[in-house]
């Protein structure tokens, strides 16, 4: 099955005004950039984006902010830009935060059929409130509900024109968990190969998640925190 | 007094041969430069990465590959990644047994919060709240004041909590304190510093024993 799109353009086909979408990366590891920097030619506003991070000022989800395309951020942490924190303390914009592992778990379960899970992350928190509670092996836990996109947009290393992944080190982090999610899951890769060419040994998503590929124009792959050590 | 590292080379003396451990941001990540000799761990970092090394040689860094502090780092021999629900697996299904992390403030019953001040810009929890709620064995690394000179070891927490009754233990500049049955328990002193002082700056419940060692560094 082939799953290539021409390119940029044509894989955000579809998104419209107001719609949740899902975007892989950790920080800046991972993310979609290309599809970032489209989102932002296209111009569709009033957008619910579930991402880990909210990217920096002048990249990544940074981008989206600035445009002022989003009105709501699902996210475990936030305010690495100062754009950002200005709309989010005018009210511009609403932040949901949810605790990393609940995050990713909850994206997990949308993919997967599970509508809610039993967590003990956050009992005893803010996070609780109004959340149902029970008593699981001794300890309290609370129920949080699955999380599903209209569009799940993913960025991995290599993958096929089937639509298999496979990704890079850290870069891995939400990506597989999001492209589960996405009522259409579009991935953007550093190298896009012929099916048959990746080993079906080493395919970390399956291409069934995944409606639309390209490889990707360029990827800056902006470290946020560069840290080295001297050679002895 | 102890200095930030020492505080991270006490620590250190807390790792066992064979474990798993995070480290969280701060104090915490420094623990890793002082490991015991003869002990075998492997440094989990909650984005997706075991067998966390040290940072790269300059002009090696990889943009790809990072810490949860969003740092370039390496890996080691072993080392393997996963996505962020299996690495919370790995945690939340008390696959690591250790996790060392800082904090604003803790209570005599193990409550931890480290995440949120009212009134101030709220960057969000991360992995924290999933890192306490199920770990056996959660240790802090904190000063024992804030920088208005209040205690930070506390009755009860006033600022919103992170987790509930998870804390284990507390290591500060001034001493090691375990928590059991909704007290400080003070187990040992840094060097030079009297017992006096560790209890004038402890405002929650502090058991205090006959004879409190002080620490071996």
């Amino acid at each position: 099955m082939d799953k290539v799109v021409a390119n940029v353009s044509a894989a955000l086909d579809g998104i419209e005004d107001g719609m949740t979408l899902m975007l892989g990366g950790f920080g800046l590891c991972g993310i979609p950039e290309n599809s970032i920097l489209e989102l932002v030619k296209k111009g569709k506003k009033s957008l619910t984006c579930i991402s880990n991070n909210a990217g920096v000022d002048g990249f990544g989800l940074g981008l989206l902010l600035e445009s002022k395309q989003i009105k709501k951020m699902i996210s475990s942490y936030v305010g690495e830009n100062d754009e950002f924190e200005r709309q989010m303390l005018s009210g511009e914009l609403e932040v949901d935060l949810i605790p990393q592992g609940s995050l990713a778990e909850r994206c997990r379960a949308g993919g997967a059929g599970i509508p809610a899970f039993y967590t003990p992350a956050g009992f005893g928190t803010e996070i609780a409130e109004g959340k149902e509670t029970r008593i699981y092996n001794g300890r309290p836990h609370i129920l949080e509900s699955a999380l599903t996109a209209d569009f799940a947009i993913v960025k991995a290393w290599k993958g096929d024109t089937a639509g298999n992944l496979i990704y890079k080190a850290s870069a891995r982090n939400f990506n597989p968990l999001m492209a589960m999610a996405g009522k259409i899951t579009i991935a953007e890769v550093e190298e896009l190969v012929p099916a048959g060419t990746l080993d079906p040994n080493q395919i970390h998503t399956p291409g069934i998640f995944v409606q639309r590929i390209f490889q990707g124009k360029a990827f800056e792959k902006r470290i946020e925190q560069r840290t080295t050590r001297k050679k002895e | 007094m102890l200095d930030k590292i020492g505080i991270a080379k006490r620590i250190a003396q807390e790792l066992r041969n064979g474990w798993y451990v995070n480290l969280g941001i701060g104090i915490p990540t420094l623990v890793a430069n002082y490991i015991p000799e003869g002990i075998e761990v492997e440094f989990q970092s909650e984005n997706g990465v075991l067998g966390m090394g040290p940072f790269p040689f300059e002009g090696e860094e990889d943009a790809d590959l990072i810490n949860a502090g969003k740092q370039t780092i390496t890996t080691l021999p072993g080392a393997s990644f996963f996505d962020s629900a299996e690495s919370f697996a790995m945690i939340r299904g008390q696959h690591v047994q250790l996790t060392v992390l800082g904090a604003m403030e803790v209570s005599q019953n193990g409550d931890i919060a480290n995440w949120k001040i009212p009134g101030k810009m709220v960057k969000g929890m991360g992995g924290a709240m999933d890192l306490v709620a199920s770990a056996d064995n959660i240790i802090v690394a904190m000063m024992h004041s804030n920088k208005a000179g209040e205690s930070k070891l506390l009755k009860n927490c006033t600022l919103p909590l992170t987790g509930v009754g998870c804390v284990k233990k507390v290591v500060t500049e001034l001493a090691v304190l375990e928590i059991i049955d909704g007290a400080f328990h003070l187990i040992e002193r840094a060097p030079g510093v009297s017992v006096e002082e560790i209890v004038g700056k402890t405002e929650g419940l502090l058991i205090v024993p006959e004879f409190v060692p002080e620490m071996q560094l």
